[in-house]
């Protein structure tokens, strides 16, 4: 087909030339001056790809040679840039004319200049550098008198435009949002649009302006600025509630018909602008209730004016659908819209259906019974020929997929996969099927064939994912010890009955799965050798089809099997034949295998059978290097520095030595003296060299104990049962499903008694009652009389222990800072004291088990509670039952921990930060929720490296907790980690908890909120979940950057990014010092200089992205301008800046 | 990226071509247009395809009688409009497009407001001096050849909404 098509394109131009010879003398009678036209005849009348290409490479040579010389007239240039503009679409290279299309718009009258506009626009892309030369022309023609040029000016805009030149016109346009024509304005609106989407922060301050185009008299620029309300909306729907009142009066009025008549299309009023508005309202009243209310009747309202008489009311019927099923429901609307779908569905016409098709697909979560409705329109379209509606049907399987119809729709899913061909949608497929089979697969031998299909088939281009993803399930198994193995071993079957078959190629993915599979696994069969099974592999390895990579994988799999073997010439052979490999990799692998090879007993050792699971745990912070360290420090050498501080400390040239802590250390009486030897035999002072790599394990490597590499946890035992109640849907009976399912096809045949029951009909209803069994109400369902056990059965496995271990490392942390701070309150000791009796339960449970284990490893542990006996913590009898000694604690601590108790928890909290606050600033503590038992409040504390959350939860007097938990949601563009902070599993009454949790940003950013929920757990028993969210801003992570303006002249240079931003004052002459002033109190800028009426400042957004302000004083404002090495952040710093400011 | 253009337009055309009319206007992303968000819209006017790639905010059978409403336009500047206009004219072809759709933003639907526009410029094109109107008869005399049934297709008029990093391609 495709080259029936590429021969018509050529032989397009012959067939032009046999149309033309009428018209030939013709037009050559014409005084024909365009040249274009004669280009055009020129290119039509050639007959071979060949030939059109020396013609242009012609043209285009004498077209360089006119735009370049210099007596080239302008008319004469506008000639030749339409003549480019016809290269350049045929696909040739004509960038030699670009600056040309630039002079043009600049120099020419004014068609000329339209014409050198369009090939601007046409010719450049968003970065071009030429771009910027044509900033200049932009702004002159902003301000012409001329509406065309200004309209020309706006279109190239909303076009194409540097980013960073929006503060050269943006004034200018705001302006033109006042302007007297409509067109003008509505051309404004849309450039302002543009500008929002490349640079939302720049435009935020104009947000009353779009207000008022919303308002505006003209139908069309209130039209242009739903595209702007349509996408903040989106953005952020919350912000937008008081304009549903204006949308719905608007919509009301569009629909009622009181727009001029130039608005309709074919009878409809305004089409366009209704379905804008529909999506907006849609996105307003999603999963809100009030304000859904407001728009009801309009829906109705629109649904019942919308007679179906064209296409475009048809779209308006669709968007009013989707509307309908996106706000709060209203059982009557959805009655109708229901309706309406099954009018999209059932339509003759195949775009309709498409549609109805997408409709069904976005309502069928909520209501699958509209599915089985449609079913048979359904099934029928899965045979359409047109693959576009095939792929929107199975989309609409896929949604409605459950355990009992997984076979069939992963079928029908796998027969589409083997017709199509593009990659795309390969990808997306194979991506679907194997999440499916992955969720609902209803046996082992199913899984593992329908994986084998995505492999076979999706091969090399799908998600590499899905590749490990299985590898993983198979590994890591599921609850069941015998199903694991019987998976395993169908796998391995498998995939040497695939590798038995002759001349069969498979995917390299494949091959790698296949591979790993069997080389963990194969020792599961019996009657199957290892040789025999390496003899496989290396008939694979000697094939030319397989990569290098795929090499390696099969080398791993051979030395996993080779200690099982006996003895394998195979794998002599292998090695005599790959340790002469050109690839390193291979190589390696094979080198690996040949000294393991020689020494059988290393091998057995290294490679245990079926352990691919265990954990290896490795210890990042090389904390077994701290006694090399130590030892080079305390004979002089000078400390490690991280790469970050390095760089800061050669910008701020200091000479003296930095008395600042580095990395986290949780009181700030800690050690000053860093530098000095003297320090180090704290022994936690070492760690501050690895304090990049773990900030937690800040003050506790030393005691962590250094071999820790196979930790007890390692050897716990995995029992934790989950997954298994979940979904335990009630079975029914099978009859009571089956006849459920013949009542349904019964009906259906009522409806339809003039059709004979061909047998083809009769297939079709068996398809469909099993592919919509299981939807609709619970009580059909289960054609395979089976309990819904399966389902959710490969789901994955948390990692409960890695949280354990963290635990425990956070416990030790605990204890640990405790150590360093013998001057905190005695309310931190209460808190210490409960934890510890919390850990030391735990202990009391894990020791035991491992008493055996007390090998030299897990003695390391006892320092670490032999310590805490120092540290003063009265709990005789907790230890009581573990081998461990009875301490005796300080009677004065003992003493104060009781006396901290009656201490009301303000206090003791105030206190417990009293060293933090004298030296950090910390904002003021706002509650952020509460209920009848608990308040709960956070404030900010400005830290020098982070920004540390501060949240108490206070309890109520009069009712006490048993334990209470704070979990923050991961948020996008910062992470947070938790402060070894003080935690009080059990709070009594009136007694508060505090959490800490320290923030850095990974992107900048304006406005954030860090949401999260507090749980807790009275003791009568009920477990309750409060959330919150504090807003955070881009302020909370600036810090100064003291540099010397030399420095800041060097840095200057060096930032690539940058954002110019112009301030109108009124008077700015004496506007620089308090600005200034304003930015160092309020933005946290540091002022590195002053001169005349210039400034430079300086700040580092956390932990250390530097950023530089140069703001300078003229005529009527300040301009700003700032720089840094991050591309996002001065445009965030810009507008906080601006705001600051303005709000001063 | 001049041959990733060439190489959307051809593609493009390819998928649109194998298609029958009897089957949906509607053709789902492909990597190359980028992603699942976009899609392609097309219409089929005699020998013309003329195809709209849009993303997920836009309402599908609203760009195709936005198709229309920019065909009838050309039409009406044109006056009878055939696929030879729209090759020798391509830079107006452009202006009305730039009319109807700006910056990949729907701009107007307004037919007259639209010829309006179009009018006023070309009355500034008519008063920049004789020139102009030459062409204009020429053109009107290729029209008037009637062309024997060239298989169907010619000239895409394809314009891309809203595909970022690419410009606007014919």
């Amino acid at each position: 087909m495709s080259d029936i098509v590429e021969r018509t394109l050529t032989a397009l131009p012959g067939l032009f030339l046999q149309g033309q010879p009428g018209g030939g003398p013709a037009a050559a009678k014409a005084p024909f001056s365009s040249r274009l036209g004669g280009l055009v005849r020129g290119v039509t009348a050639l007959t071979s790809k060949h030939e059109e290409e020396k013609l242009i490479q012609q043209e285009l040579s004498s077209l360089k040679a006119t735009v370049s010389a210099p007596t080239t007239t302008l008319k004469t240039m506008k000639e030749c840039m339409v003549r480019l503009i016809y290269c350049e679409m045929l696909g040739y290279d004509a960038s030699f004319g670009y600056i040309h299309a630039i002079k043009l718009a600049q120099q020419g009258n004014l068609l000329e200049k339209r014409v050198g506009y369009l090939a601007v626009s046409l010719f450049l892309h968003e970065s071009h550098e030429l771009l910027l030369l044509l900033v200049n022309t932009v702004v002159k023609d902003l301000q012409s008198t001329n509406l065309v040029e200004v309209c020309m000016a706006l279109t190239i805009v909303s076009q194409i435009f540097p980013r960073e030149m929006i503060p050269a016109v943006l004034p200018l346009i705001e302006d033109k949002l006042q302007h007297s024509k409509e067109i003008i304005r509505r051309k404004a609106v849309l450039a302002l649009y543009k500008f929002h989407l490349i640079a939302p922060n720049q435009v935020q301050h104009i947000h009353v302006k779009f207000r008022k185009a919303l308002c505006d008299r003209d139908v069309g620029v209130m039209a242009a600025s739903l595209h702007i309300y349509l996408r903040m909306i989106k953005e952020n729907s919350s912000g937008y509630k008081d304009l549903t009142g204006s949308f719905v009066t608007i919509l009301k009025q569009v629909v009622g018909g009181k727009l001029p008549v130039d608005f309709n299309y074919h009878n409809v009023p305004a089409p366009w602008l209704q379905i804008q508005l529909l999506r907006i309202l849609g996105l307003l009243g999603k999963d809100d209730q009030r304000t859904s209310e407001l728009m009801y009747d309009v829906l109705d309202e629109s649904l019942r004016r919308a007679e179906l008489s064209h296409n475009v009311t048809y779209a308006i019927l669709f968007e009013c659908v989707h509307t309908i099923y996106s706000v709060y429901p209203k059982s009557e609307l959805l009655e109708k819209a229901a309706k309406c779908i099954g009018k999209f569905v059932l339509s003759p016409k195949i775009n309709l259906k498409y549609l109805g098709l997408k409709a069904l697909t976005y309502v069928v979560q909520r209501d699958p019974t509209l599915a089985l409705q449609h079913q048979m329109t359904i099934i029928e379209c899965l045979d359409h020929p047109d693959p576009i509606i095939k792929r929107e049907t199975l989309e609409l399987l896929y949604r409605i997929t459950n355990s009992q119809n997984v076979t069939v729709i992963v079928q029908k899913m796998l027969e589409y996969l083997h017709q199509s061909k593009e990659e795309y949608i390969i990808v997306n497929l194979v991506g679907k099927i194997a999440e499916l089979a992955e969720k609902y697969a209803p046996d082992n031998a199913w899984f593992i064939q329908t994986m084998n299909a995505v492999f076979s088939v999706g091969g090399d281009v799908m998600h590499p994912d899905i590749s490990s993803n299985f590898l993983r399930l198979l590994a890591e198994g599921f609850d069941d010890e015998t199903e694991d193995r019987q998976l395993r071993v169908y796998a391995v079957q498998s995939y040497l009955s695939l590798l038995d078959v002759e001349n069969a190629f498979y995917p390299q993915r494949f091959l790698q799965v296949m591979s790993w599979v069997l080389g963990e696994y194969s020792y599961l069969l019996d009657n199957e050798k290892p040789e025999e099974v390496i003899n496989r592999l290396f008939k694979l390895l000697m094939s030319d089809s397989i990569s290098s990579e795929t090499k390696a994988w099969l080398i791993a799999a051979v030395t996993k099997l080779t200690p099982q073997a006996q003895t394998s010439s195979t794998v002599e052979r292998l090695i005599q034949e790959f340790t002469v490999s050109l690839d390193t990799c291979v190589r390696q692998h094979t080198f690996e295998l040949k000294h393991l090879h020689e020494n059988v007993e290393v091998m057995k050792n290294l490679l245990p059978v079926n352990k691919s699971c265990e954990d290896l745990v490795v210890d990042a912070s090389l904390s077994f290097l701290d006694g090399y360290v130590a030892e080079r420090l305390s004979q002089g050498a000078a400390p490690y520095k991280p790469h970050h501080q390095r760089q800061e400390e050669k910008l701020s040239q200091e000479k003296v030595l930095n008395f600042e802590p580095y990395g986290l250390s949780f009181s700030s009486s800690g050690f000053t003296g860093r530098q000095s030897p003297a320090g180090i035999s704290l022994g936690s002072d070492i760690s501050g060299n690895s304090a990049e790599t773990g900030l937690k394990e800040t003050n506790s490597l030393k005691l962590e104990g250094v071999k820790k590499l196979w930790g007890k946890e390692g050897y716990l035992p995995k029992k934790e049962s989950k997954a298994g109640e979940e979904m335990e849907a009630s079975p029914a009976p099978l009859e009571n499903a089956v006849s459920e399912n013949m009542d349904q096809a019964g009906t259906r045949r009522d409806q339809a008694p003039v059709l004979a029951q061909s047998k083809e009909e009769k297939e079709k209803q068996l398809l469909a009652s099993s592919l919509f069994v299981g939807l609709g109400s619970e009580s059909q369902i289960n054609l395979l009389g089976k309990a819904d056990n399966v389902s959710h059965k490969f789901r994955r496995k948390s990692k409960v222990k890695e949280a354990k271990s963290g635990e425990a490392a956070s416990a030790r942390d605990l204890t640990c800072s405790s150590l360093h701070s013998p001057s905190h309150v005695a309310h931190e000791e209460n808190d210490y004291l409960t934890a510890l009796q919390d850990r030391g339960s735990a202990e009391a449970e894990e020791f035991p088990l491992g008493s055996e284990l007390l090998d030299p490893e897990s003695v390391s542990e006892l320092p670490v509670v032999g310590k805490l006996s120092d540290c003063a913590l009265s709990a005789p009898s907790l230890f009581a039952d573990s081998d461990m000694e009875v301490f005796h604690p300080p009677s004065s601590a003992a003493a104060s921990a009781s006396a901290a108790a009656p201490v009301t928890a303000e206090i003791a909290l105030a206190s417990s930060f009293l060293e933090e606050t004298t030296e950090d600033v910390r904002s003021g503590r706002v509650e952020v929720c509460s209920d009848e038992t608990v308040t709960m409040s956070s404030y900010k504390l400005w830290k020098d490296d982070c920004l540390l959350m501060v949240w108490s939860v206070a309890t109520k007097s009069g009712s006490e907790l048993k334990s209470a938990n704070l979990d923050i949601f991961p948020a996008e563009n910062f992470k947070t980690s938790e402060q070894p902070g003080c935690c009080l599993p059990a709070a009594e009454a009136g007694s508060t908890k505090t959490f800490q949790y320290r923030l850095q940003v990974e992107r900048p950013f304006t406005e954030e909120t860090l949401s999260g929920s507090v749980s807790y757990q009275r003791v009568d028993t009920h477990a309750v979940q409060l959330e919150f969210s504090v807003n955070l801003s881009l302020l909370d992570f600036i810090r100064p950057l003291k540099i010397s303006t030399e420095d800041f002249g060097k840095l200057w240079l060096s930032f690539a990014n940058d954002v110019k931003q112009n301030i109108k004052m009124s008077e700015p002459q004496a506007a620089l010092p308090s600005a200034l002033k304003t930015l160092q109190e309020k933005v946290r800028l540091h002022v590195v200089d002053v001169r005349g009426n210039e400034g430079l400042l300086a700040c580092r957004l956390l932990p250390s992205t530097p950023s530089l302000l140069h703001c300078r004083v003229h005529a009527d404002g300040l301009a700003l301008w700032f720089r840094s090495s991050c591309p996002a952040l001065p445009d965030c710093l810009s507008y906080q800046c601006q705001k600051a400011i303005e709000g001063s | 990226p001049e041959e990733i253009q060439q190489q959307i337009v051809r593609e493009t055309f390819h998928l649109v071509l194998k298609r029958d009319d009897n089957i949906c206007n509607f053709l789902e992303g492909g990597s190359l247009i980028g992603g699942s968000d976009y899609k392609l819209i097309y219409r089929h006017y005699a020998t013309l395809y003329f195809v709209f790639c849009v993303d997920s905010s836009e309402s599908e059978l609203g760009i195709l009688d936005l198709i229309q409403v920019f065909v009838e336009t050309l039409d009406k500047c044109f006056e009878n409009v055939c696929e030879l206009d729209l090759i020798f004219h391509m830079d107006k072809v452009h202006y009305i497009l730039q009319e109807v759709v700006m910056g990949g933003m729907v701009l107007e639907t307004n037919m007259n407001e639209i010829v309006a526009q179009m009018e006023a410029q070309s009355r500034l094109e008519k008063s920049e001096g004789g020139l102009s109107a030459a062409p204009a008869r020429a053109v009107s005399a290729v029209k008037n050849i009637n062309l024997p049934e060239i298989p169907r297709n010619i000239n895409i008029g394809d314009l891309n909404i809203k595909v970022p990093n690419l410009s606007q391609f014919v």
